[in-house]
């Protein structure tokens, strides 16, 4: 199946969930959060979320910034 | 001498908040928050890559810093609260630096939007530091909202005009009961020590640091232009006059 990831159109097995989209950036869960198709998705429900085809998911981190870093390309889209 | 800054119910002994946007590396944010003393800094959520390099994140708890998220690139009340949701989620605080801006080329805030995430975000529990204008009367609206600190801009972000509006600040500060910080606009430490001295509460500044030939050293600059000008505002300034008013009266002086 395919989903937006992180704005980019990404092919995915079916049934994937949250929890194994965070593992595919190697980082651990510590400090990120998910949006599922414009809802915060809680972490206690990362492993029992599995995506469906067409779903816009945004992986989100902290990183150095204010507004004088805002960047199209790093800028979720809710 | 023992004066905190008491902000959503803590307290700090530095009233410098630093932003972290801007720096060439992260050695060069961890070098700067150290020189400026900061127990508070900012950081944006954004899409993670791969790639990171080392994480802000770590950088602000190794110094036990607290963490400020902001919904930097938000233009609208919706994004802002989604943002500060997701921000509660990742770092676990519902401490939120909150900006809604309304202009691409100036980033000024979009007052209507910012009072409507500020009132949102309150009824969900944030602590909304909120960063806006420097309309008096909007900061009142933010602190009826229930925003636990109002931040006016000094002048643009990143501009380095410093306080361009020092009458307005003043009528901030004087009608305000929550802290008034400081945010945006300083190019250099002399315009920190003004907004102290015109009665702000704390300072947050970013690129004024961040971007300086030596951040640490700029970093170590701002630490003490906020102290001094916080002192010189506790001290009480002599008023301005017109002509000299001599030191030294001319009494008993000898007819030479």
């Amino acid at each position: 199946m395919r989903v937006r990831l992180n704005g980019s159109d990404t092919e995915l097995d079916d049934e994937t969930t949250l929890d194994s989209v965070v593992r595919r950036y190697g980082r651990g869960d510590r400090g990120i959060a998910i949006a599922l198709n414009g809802e915060v998705v809680a972490r206690s429900r990362w492993n029992d979320v599995k995506l469906s085809e067409g779903d816009r998911v945004e992986v989100l981190g902290a990183v150095a910034g204010g507004e004088r870093e805002v960047d199209r390309w790093t800028t979720p889209s809710y | 001498m023992d004066d905190p800054l008491v902000l959503g119910g803590e307290t700090f002994n530095s009233r410098l908040i630093l932003g972290t946007g801007g720096a060439s590396s992260i050695e060069a944010i961890e070098s700067a928050l150290v020189a400026s003393g900061a127990e508070m800094a900012t950081v944006a959520l954004r899409r993670i890559s791969p790639d990171a390099r080392g994480s802000v994140l770590d950088v602000v708890e190794r110094h036990g810093i607290k963490l400020l998220p902001n919904t930097a690139g938000c233009f609208t009340a919706h994004d802002a609260v989604l943002t500060a949701r997701l921000a509660r989620e990742a770092f676990d605080t519902n401490w939120i630096k909150l900006e809604v801006i309304g202009d691409d080329r100036t980033l000024i805030p979009d007052g209507p939007e910012l009072l409507d995430a500020a009132e949102q975000l309150v009824d969900e529990g944030f602590t909304v530091l909120a960063y806006t204008t420097d309309d008096p009367v909007l900061a009142a609206r933010l602190e009826s909202a229930g925003c636990s600190a109002v931040m006016p801009l000094g002048s643009p972000i990143g501009s380095g005009m410093g306080i361009l509006n020092p009458y307005n600040l003043t009528l901030i500060v004087e009608q305000a009961s929550v802290p008034v910080i400081l945010d945006a606009g300083i190019g250099t430490a002399s315009d920190a020590a003004l907004a102290m001295e015109l009665g702000c509460d704390g300072v947050l500044l970013a690129s004024s640091v961040t971007r300086a030939k030596e951040p640490a050293v700029m970093a170590d600059a701002m630490r003490r232009a906020v102290e001094a000008g916080r002192l010189a505002r506790r001290a009480g300034r002599i008023p301005k006059r017109l002509y000299a008013e001599p030191s030294t009266t001319f009494d008993d002086a000898p007819e030479l």
